[in-house]
């Protein structure tokens, strides 16, 4: 194995970075969409739609900077995992399209609300539904020969990924509850607390089986899981869960607004975190390594120095567009 | 019928079909964005309601076809995976950076302003909120830069070596960002972006003018309009001729086609103005040309001698029919645009501007030539350096993902229906919006938005309304730092 911080390592880092910032901020953004036919049509649906109206344009972003990130850093791997997974993908931007486009085009067809409120729903449900089965297809293995991906186009479709699939959705639904906790108030409020609650457990059911059927996919993970004296490490993971899980509920009874939130974001970050002990070194999981999918260190170098500059500037003003919207969204509008 | 078709067609098919689409709406919103800027800081520095109600206007339609174009950039980022795996892997430690740093200095800058440009007048004030719409039209304009030096260096390769498994490697970032084609096919993509919105705008004034010619908001877009499309017709004209040039130094075989020369012309090649090209028997039948003009514009010499296609492998030949038309229907609007300043120009010397029917049914009718003439002018840069993708390098047959037909055919399909019902949806929202008489009264209700009146009531401001109708010096006279009207 190469030194631990080279490029490859590094940059396996920025992506994966990209790639929670946009599952936890897209996340809830596309909770909202699959929880939508909960709210009433009328100023419910539309203060809740309010709430991420300024903000999901720039949390999308991060997806294209994951895509984009993964073809200008492991140009191999970008050219294995997406003909793989080459139907669960397009799912997924045909999704995007109508969730996205719902956001103007609701108020601007009051006639048709209900049709463009229905695409907002079904075109979130299916995105969160194929990125869920697109991490579990990867998870299983892909099969590579040479270069370039080696199997059919049905190969993804299995009884895992369709059940990374629904956790996904689940789990999106749960981070966008518990947004709206934070965001909203009065009737609304209490009704999200209690989607939160029953989210919330059906959310850490998933996590349980989807984690506990990960290590028997195959004996690396089973190694990276188990082997002593890793397991010292990563025993943590499901301990940090259990604790998050405990505050998760007491928060909710005690009506706290933010805790739940912040542990939602808690379970997703150690849901990630566990894939990254499952899958690093690997970029296409068991078969190509950050190493052999990497880019040559002038590709690497020439976009690291805009990266360290970039993203925190990136970072600072998604900050700052946020905090033009603090507060409960609803009342007052956006005046 | 799919079924015969090989993968690799079927791919290139939904390649065009939704990089077409997709660039509809940059087209639009690159130059809508800049003409947002100069209406926000019109107002600024005048104070006149008509700037603002302008802005708030055009607000509307930008939102509309922004969200568009982002959800169509979307799928194109992710298509070069799906189905040119292949080139992706080749291609991707050279263009790859570019388009990262297209997504962090242009994308996240766009998408994190667009917020405040659309919601945050009355929460940041007049300033800052200046400075979000500036973002979004800088960000706009970077991303151009970046995606359009990516597209040249696919053209015209520069500043790389191809490493043991054969792969596009850098080895000078400022060759390969400044590759030979990019200078030009970025001011000519950018004229032609402010182009397509001058005439949106002209048309979306003319058709006002048409039916009220009293409407001062209507007399002040179609005088801004028309004053950009006088002065950036000629220069687009001027930049194409460049890029033409640079073009027959880079590759040579395109503008073979977009001329239709099979043949060579070893004193003076004629310039062919119409014609019926045949690939297969290498003939251009119905010719009707000038003699020598071709040599003069290309070489500035009557006389210089011109090569034709049989000079080049028939198997690198681009598909002529396909060029010689598109490049014929971008040049033949480019001097209709030129005509159209023109009238302009002549109707405001002499004081009948805002009266002149024919002018203002001239400008009616030149409202969609911008798209025409941008997909056109794409169709002749892309279909002209086939068959490569990586020209000279990389075959497009070679650069396919391994998929097979069926599930390109599928996708292919998903995407045409998807796209017409919710591009053809939003499209004609946009022109509700634009058959709307632009409004510029009193203070307050002005932009009164029809759609929402009881959630209004209820306080809560619906979002895109609130980008147009209210939140920018809307109804709440006294909100801090908000617009005083
Ligand atoms: C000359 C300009 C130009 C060209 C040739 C292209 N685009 Fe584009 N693109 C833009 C100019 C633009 C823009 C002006 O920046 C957009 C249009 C509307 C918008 O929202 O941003 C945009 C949006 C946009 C987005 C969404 C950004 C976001 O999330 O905010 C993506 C991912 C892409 N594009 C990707 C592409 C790819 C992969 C292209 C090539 C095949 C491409 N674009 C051609
Ligand atoms: C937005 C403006 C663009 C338009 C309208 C456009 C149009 C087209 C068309 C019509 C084709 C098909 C040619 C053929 O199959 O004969 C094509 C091919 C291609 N274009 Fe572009 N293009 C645009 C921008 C870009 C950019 C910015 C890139 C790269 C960064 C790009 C990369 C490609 C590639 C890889 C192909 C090869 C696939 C193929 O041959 O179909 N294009 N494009
Ligand atoms: C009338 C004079 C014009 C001339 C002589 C001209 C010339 C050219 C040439 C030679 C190309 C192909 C370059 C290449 O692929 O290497 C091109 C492409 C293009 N043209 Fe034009 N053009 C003219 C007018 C216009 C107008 C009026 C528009 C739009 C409003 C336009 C939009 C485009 C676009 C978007 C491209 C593709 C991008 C690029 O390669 O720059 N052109 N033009």
């Amino acid at each position: 194995m190469t030194g631990f911080f080279d490029l490859p390592t590094i940059w396996a880092f920025v992506i994966a970075f990209a790639v929670f910032a946009y599952v936890v901020m897209d996340g809830f953004d596309l909770g909202l969409g699959i929880l939508f036919p909960g709210f009433k049509p009328g100023p419910e649906r539309s203060r809740v739609m309010n709430t991420v109206a300024p903000v999901w344009d720039g949390n999308e972003t991060w997806l294209v900077l994951g895509g984009g990130g993964l073809m200008a850093a492991f140009p191999l791997a970008y050219a294995i995992v997406l003909p793989a997974l080459y139907a669960p993908i397009i799912a997924m931007l045909l999704g995007l399209i109508f969730r996205g486009v719902a956001f103007e085009f609701r108020w601007r067809d009051p006639r048709h609300r209900r049709t463009w409120d229905i695409a907002f729903t079904a075109g979130s449900i299916v995105a969160t539904f194929a990125q869920g089965v697109t991490l579990g297809a990867l998870l299983q293995g892909i099969a590579v020969e040479g270069r370039a991906y080696a199997g059919g186009w049905w190969d993804w479709l299995t009884p895992f990924s369709l059940l990374v699939g629904a956790s996904l959705v689940i789990g999106y639904a749960l981070l966008g509850a518990t947004w709206l906790i934070m965001k909203t108030d009065g009737v609304l409020q209490l009704k999200c607390y209690t989607l939160a609650r029953n989210l919330g457990i059906v959310t850490l059911i998933c996590m349980a089986t989807v984690s506990a059927a990960t290590p028997f996919l195959s004996g690396a993970y089973y190694e990276a899981w188990f082997a002593w004296p890793r397991v010292l490490f990563t025993a943590q993971v499901p301990l940090l869960v259990l604790i998050c899980t405990v505050v998760f509920f007491i928060g909710l009874r005690r009506g706290w607004e933010f805790m739940p939130f912040l542990m939602a974001l808690a379970f997703f970050t150690l849901g990630l975190i566990g894939l990254g002990v499952s899958i690093f070194p690997h970029v296409v999981p068991q078969a190509v390594t950050i190493w052999q999918a990497a880019a040559p260190d002038d590709s690497l170098i020439f976009m690291l120095v805009g990266a360290v500059v970039l993203i925190p500037i990136i970072l600072a003003y998604t900050g700052y567009a946020y905090w033009v919207f603090r507060g409960k969204t609803g009342h007052e509008g956006y005046h | 019928m799919f079924e015969q078709a090989d993968a690799v067609l079927l791919a290139r098919i939904q390649f065009a079909f939704t990089v077409s689409f997709h660039f509809i709406f940059p087209a639009f919103s690159i130059g809508l964005a800049s003409y947002l800027a100069v209406l926000e800081a019109l107002w600024l520095k005048t104070g006149r309601d008509v700037y603002l109600g302008l802005f708030k206007y055009w607000l509307k339609i930008f939102a509309l076809a922004f969200g568009m174009g982002v959800v169509s950039g979307i799928v194109m980022s992710y298509q070069f995976g799906t189905n040119w795996s292949v080139f992706s892997d080749k291609a991707g430690p050279v263009i790859g950076p570019l388009m990262a740093y297209e997504v962090m200095t242009a994308f996240f800058l766009e998408a994190g302003f667009l917020g405040v440009m659309l919601f945050g007048m009355n929460r940041v004030g007049r300033g800052l909120h200046f400075a979000a719409t500036l973002a979004v039209a800088v960000g706009t304009f970077i991303s151009a830069f970046w995606i359009l030096s990516a597209n040249s260096w696919m053209q015209t390769p520069a500043g790389f070596s191809i490493n043991e498994v054969g792969q596009f490697v850098p080895e000078s970032w400022l060759e390969i960002i400044f590759n030979p084609s990019f200078p030009y096919r970025l001011v000519h993509t950018v004229l032609a972006a402010y182009l397509t919105t001058a005439l949106v705008v002209g048309a979306v004034g003319a058709w006002h003018l048409l039916r009220d010619r009293a409407n001062e908001g209507a007399r002040v877009m179609f005088s801004m309009a028309m004053g950009l499309v006088m002065v950036a017709a000629p220069i687009q004209i001027f930049a194409g001729d460049m890029h033409g040039l640079n073009t027959l130094e880079h590759q040579p075989a395109k503008v073979m086609a977009m001329e239709g020369h099979f043949q060579s012309h070893p004193d003076g090649a004629p310039l062919i103005l119409f014609g019926i090209p045949d690939q297969e028997r290498a003939t251009v039948d119905y010719e009707i040309s000038i003699p020598k003009a071709s040599s003069l514009i290309l070489k500035h010499d009557l006389n210089a001698p011109l090569d034709g296609l049989e000079t080049v492998d028939r198997a690198d030949w681009p598909y002529v029919p396909i060029v010689f038309w598109s490049f014929r229907i971008m040049v033949g609007l480019g001097f209709l645009m030129l005509a159209l300043g023109g009238f302009g120009l002549l109707a405001r010397l002499r004081g009948n501007l805002h009266q002149s029917r024919p002018l203002h049914r001239f400008a009616l009718l030149m409202g969609p030539a911008g798209f025409v003439a941008v997909i056109a002018g794409w169709v002749t840069t892309e279909v002209g350096r086939q068959p490569f993708t990586v020209y000279g390098l990389l075959r497009t047959a070679q650069s396919a993902s391994p998929l097979d037909a069926p599930a390109v055919a599928a996708s292919l399909l998903a995407f045409i229906l998807v796209y017409f019902i919710v591009f053809g949806a939003g499209t004609i929202y946009i022109l509700k919006l634009m058959a709307k008489p632009p409004q510029i009264t009193g203070p307050a209700g002005d932009m009164e938005d029809d759609a929402q009146p009881p959630v209004r009531a209820a306080g809560i401001t619906p979002a895109s309304s609130v980008s147009t109708g209210r939140a920018i010096g809307g109804q709440h006279g006294t909100h801090e730092g908000g617009p005083r009207r």
